[in-house]
């Protein structure tokens, strides 16, 4: 089959279909890793995991064993975690703490900023043998913004601000929330389901599933006594889904549910109240009323192309997705918490973490169901075609609409096809376009 | 005269443990989850830092009681769908390991292997179990379960379905 003929995006009729090969073909898997996977931005870490000299923390990006770590500078830096000399992984804990990296293999040393410093019987070596020249490699691009460190193995790509696009202002008014910066607590989730990594792209900025799926969550809070379970019935709550260019997308929901940052809820106990209360007020004066009710009172699902989930709703989690092959993919979701929070506030947010998030949350089990599930079911192969048609006649898409899982779509099939760029938005790409940058906007039918 | 040398201690708390054992695969959830005291602790660290401690780090699980009781009503109805139909599991519990912790408390630890099978697939969740019993009348209670995963991550589950 043909890569243009994956999707049909008939933006006359409303009608927008994924064909399934897209989630199953090896070859199509293949495809992504050389279009996508190294074209793009792709997450490695947050600064806080290293936050002293010496820290490091081995992550797989893309396949590719990498090393995060900040020096004795002070800088923080990524590494290709393979030894210059014959290939074997230098750091082999999953994280730590060194003055000196040491490969086991035949005892090369290096500094935690990549310099060679120690190679036993060097004098065996010839005038040509250079050590500044076998100094830890890095990835060809390494960038951050705000504390989150990206990599690109494309040494043209773009700087990381202007990839992130619409993302950017989304991944300010979480990172915003912190007075004293962001850091990830110690203890990740770490899971596979057997389903392609695209579904959990798609799941995860899609609101239309939380009813049916998440009942039993659901059930769970409103059980507990909520202030506005009219919301929370509602098939259609209200909130924007927006594509933000680069295939980067968001769905931002009236909160439903308590956010730690400052929108209290009985889950947390009465006692939550005051200090929930003084943290709204102290946000209203950094950033005004506005912004901070958006930040305090608006929960958002973003997606950084192609696979990181920053999800800001109970807690904010950090998800990144690593596909392994058509039908699986590896997890990890790490916990973002404001620096100055600790005590009973920190306790409320990682309890509230744990409402609906994680491999034991009310939620998640329930995701990794649907999306095995939805694997599953391709095999049944009678109709090839998955529909993501939802609200794409609306001009003004809610989150239970699909214009953000449209939006992540198109600039897949763009990429797919040799293409940058993609008219992500379901607008006729003649006409304008409704501006995706917020910051005054009030969601749908909101009060 | 340490309590491990009491045999009719540790018999006690096997009998205990089985009787535990039996409920989860039977899946009769609201007869175990009456096993726990009303200040009770279920707590299921993550796989990467078995010693997490849930007042400041990231954890699988940390139920108090309503939570546990939310986690058995949501386990036995229709809506939890990673069991939905139910996993059939077969739990062995062995190396335990019993001391008085004073106040009559016991402190326990026990090796568990819970195969867990469904929808042809068949894997382990395999760690380890720390209690605090604590005698109610003619029976025990448990006040604190820290269930520690050995698995490196859930790779052949995705997710902690069951009770582990």
């Amino acid at each position: 089959m043909d890569i243009a003929d994956l999707i049909i995006d008939d933006r006359e009729r409303g009608i927008f279909r994924v064909h399934r090969s897209s989630m199953t073909s090896p070859e199509l898997f293949r495809r992504e890793r050389e279009t996508i996977f190294d074209r793009c931005w792709i997450y490695v870490g947050h600064e806080s995991e290293v936050d002293n000299p010496g820290d490091y923390r081995c992550r797989t990006v893309t396949g590719r064993p990498l090393l995060l770590a900040r020096g004795q500078d002070g800088e923080v830096r990524v590494f290709l975690n393979s030894c210059p000399h014959r290939g074997a992984m230098i750091c082999r804990r999953p994280e730590g703490h060194a003055r000196v990296l040491r490969c086991f293999y035949h005892g090369w040393t290096f500094n935690t900023d990549g310099a060679l410093i120690g190679v036993p019987g060097e004098d065996a070596y010839g005038p040509g043998f250079d050590r500044s020249e076998m100094s830890l490699r890095e990835p060809p691009r390494v960038d951050s913004y705000r504390g989150l460190y990206f990599v690109s193995f494309n040494p043209q790509v773009e700087d990381l601000v202007t990839y992130l696009a619409g993302a950017r202002d989304y991944l300010d008014l979480v990172l915003d929330q912190a007075e004293e910066g962001m850091r990830v607590v110690s203890g990740s989730n770490r899971y596979t389901i057997k389903a392609n990594w695209k579904l959990l792209a798609e799941n995860s900025v899609d609101s239309y599933h939380l009813l049916p799926t998440h009942r039993t969550y659901v059930d769970y809070v409103t059980g507990l006594g909520t202030d506005d379970s009219g919301d929370t019935m509602a098939a259609r709550p209200p909130g924007v889904g927006r594509a933000l260019g680069n295939g980067h997308c968001v769905g931002e929901n009236v909160a439903r549910n308590g956010r730690p940052i400052a929108h209290w809820h009985p889950l947390f106990g009465e006692e939550a109240k005051a200090p929930i209360e003084r943290a709204r007020r102290r946000l209203a004066g950094r950033f005004g009323e506005e912004r901070a009710r958006r930040m305090a009172d608006t929960s958002r699902n973003l997606l950084i192309y192609p696979n990181l989930l920053i999800l800001d709703f109970v807690a904010i989690t950090i998800r990144y997705i690593e596909p392994l092959a058509p039908g699986t993919m590896d997890v990890t979701a790490w916990h973002l918490v404001p620096r100055e929070e600790s005590g009973a506030r920190l306790a409320t947010r990682l309890d509230s973490y744990l409402t609906f998030f994680g491999p034991g949350g009310f939620a998640t089990p329930d995701d990794v169901e649907a999306l095995e599930s939805c694997q599953l079911g391709f095999r049944a192969s009678g109709n090839e075609w998955s529909d993501v048609s939802r609200g794409m006649l609306n001009p003004a898409p809610g989150t239970t609409d699909e214009l953000q899982i449209r939006g992540f779509w198109r600039q897949w099939h763009a990429n797919m096809q040799g293409r940058r760029q993609a008219n992500v938005q379901d607008a006729d790409p003649g006409k304008p376009e409704t501006p995706a940058v917020p910051g005054t906007t009030v969601l749908a039918g909101e009060r | 005269m340490t309590a491990d040398a009491r045999p009719a201690l540790r018999e006690l708390v096997e009998t205990f443990l089985f009787r535990e054992a039996a409920l989860l695969d039977d899946w009769d959830l609201d007869a175990w989850v009456d096993l726990f005291t009303e200040d009770a602790r279920y707590v299921v660290p993550t796989t990467d830092l078995p010693e997490g401690d849930p007042s400041q780090d990231l954890v699988f699980i940390d139920d108090d009681i309503i939570r546990l009781r939310a986690r058995t009503v949501r386990l036995t109805g229709v809506g939890a769908h990673r069991e939905n139909p139910r996993s059939r599991t077969r739990r062995f519990v062995s190396n335990v390991r019993v001391e008085e912790a004073g106040n009559g408390e016991l402190s326990v630890s026990a090796n568990v292997l819970v195969y867990r099978f469904r929808g042809g697939e068949a894997a382990p969740y395999v760690g380890a179990i720390d209690y605090i019993l604590r005698p109610e009348g003619e029976d025990l209670k448990i006040a604190h379960r820290r269930a520690v995963l050995d698995l490196e991550s859930l790779s052949w589950h995705g997710a902690v379905s069951i009770i582990f």
